[in-house]
């Protein structure tokens, strides 16, 4: 008889005592749910089927059986193990002993319990929810209906407009840069962009530079720029031409 | 032979016996003395007197209906007569396929309780933990505080006493000590404690 391949049928498992103790030991059965005894009545079972008696077998099934029942103990009675073996041995077989006569009342009540159920058969009654507890009402404070009218009454009313002023551009037009170039090349007859507007915010400027756009493309003046960020240099259209006229003619 | 089902009665009783009857025909569980009373605006002298009447006008054998004191209340329940009849329209999941593991852990509870986990563990040798999830589904016990180290302990609830038909825990029966086999398990335990010692 090989113990290993014992089968067993117990609530938490099914199959050979091998297969047991492997999910056991890999911790994938909780030997805490595992009725040891109903192993060893199937050991015995197994072992009145046999003629002779197995003394190997037998004494591969106690020290297996007696390994797991002390993993199970452990497990059970985590601290109360330690407290066990500290006791006199008469003390711990009358601790025992009340253990077990304990057990076996809390098995007769079980009895009871079962043989009442199976008398109390025929009982049919009512079972429904709890029925709710009758809630006291909380009536309310003593209100003021005029006090609710003004609260609505002020959040009714129209909003002051938002001044969005200080986040508008002011484009100042761009003509009054025409007028201006246009009087500062009658005095001279070129200027330097920058020196000239200097002083002018980012805005300006970038009127001023359209205005001198709108002057070069009616031909009122020449741009030049010697390079890239260099100073741009404005010079009327007539100086120009006399420059180059007097250019050629020397 | 009975008479009839009287509801005109000259028993000055009967008006309060009529409002009890409706009261526990509408109740879905017992209803104690003191409930009935405040609910009749009645004194409970007068509410246990008319309650007599009810579970006159309702026996077994008498009526279809049965008052009868449960859980510590008072509660109609179908006549033992008629129990075929509610068995083909009507379930009985509280007690339905009972283990022998939850009947343990339901005795333990009911006796010793309230109890923990850990507790019923000890007396039954194996975790207790999927028999009380069971017993707690199906409304035979509850949760009914913690212990100083934290854990859960557990009482009966009054389902188990309707179940069981007990009007009260202390119905359950008193279990005799366990006689000749616990001393002879002493016994045997003396003598390897001694045998040890030696």
């Amino acid at each position: 008889m090989i113990v290993r391949e014992l089968e067993l049928d117990l609530d938490a498992f099914e199959g050979p005592f091998d297969l047991l103790l492997t999910l056991v030991l890999k911790e994938e059965l909780e030997l805490r749910e595992v009725d040891v005894a109903g192993i060893v009545l199937a050991f015995l079972e197994r072992l009145a089927e046999q003629d002779a008696l197995d003394l190997d077998a037998c004494g591969e099934f106690l020290v297996l059986v007696s390994a797991l029942l002390e993993l199970k103990a452990r497990g059970l009675f985590p601290e109360e193990a330690a407290e066990l073996l500290e006791l006199e041995p008469e003390v711990a077989a009358e601790e025992l002993a009340r253990r077990l006569a304990e057990y076996r009342r809390m098995k007769d009540a079980a009895r009871w319990l079962r043989e009442r159920l199976e008398r109390e058969g025929e009982r049919f009654f009512r079972l429904g929810p709890a029925p709710l507890a009758p809630k006291p009402e909380t009536p309310l404070a003593p209100q003021e209906p005029e006090r609710l009218a003004r609260v609505i009454r002020l959040l009714a009313k129209e909003p002051a407009q938002v001044s969005l002023a200080h986040m508008a551009l002011r484009f100042p037009p761009v003509s009054q840069f025409l007028e201006r170039f246009r009087a500062v090349l009658r005095r001279r007859s070129r200027f330097d962009f920058d020196q000239e507007l200097g002083g002018l915010s980012r805005v300006e400027q970038a009127v001023a530079f359209l205005a001198l756009l709108e002057l070069r493309r009616n031909g009122e003046i020449a741009i030049e720029q010697a390079a890239p960020f260099a100073p741009i240099r404005i010079s009327a259209t007539d100086v120009e031409r006399e420059d180059s006229w007097t250019l050629r003619s020397a | 032979m009975d008479a009839p089902l009287r509801l005109i009665s000259t028993n000055p009783l009967d008006q309060l016996a009529r409002t009890l009857e409706a009261l526990l025909v509408v109740a879905s569980s017992p209803l104690t003395v003191e409930e009935l009373a405040e609910a009749a605006e009645d004194d409970a002298e007068r509410v246990e007197a008319a309650l007599g009447l009810v579970g006159e006008r309702y026996r077994e054998g008498r009526s279809g209906i049965v008052l009868e004191h449960v859980a510590g209340g008072w509660a109609f329940r179908a006549s033992r007569d008629a129990a075929q009849a509610c068995a083909r329209l009507f379930e009985k999941p509280a007690q339905r396929n009972l283990s022998q593991a939850s009947l343990e852990t339901l005795a333990i509870v009911a006796y010793l309780g309230p109890c923990s986990r850990p507790d019923i563990a000890r007396i039954r040798g194996v975790s207790a933990d999927s028999a009380v999830a069971n017993l707690v589904e199906r409304g035979l016990i509850a949760e009914a505080g913690r212990e100083e180290a934290g854990a859960i302990r557990y009482r009966t609830t009054p389902l188990f006493e309707r179940v069981f038909g007990l009007e009260s825990l202390s119905a359950l029966p008193r279990l005799d000590d366990v006689g000749a086999d616990a001393d002879a398990i002493r016994d045997r335990l003396h003598a390897v404690a001694e045998q040890r010692s030696a």
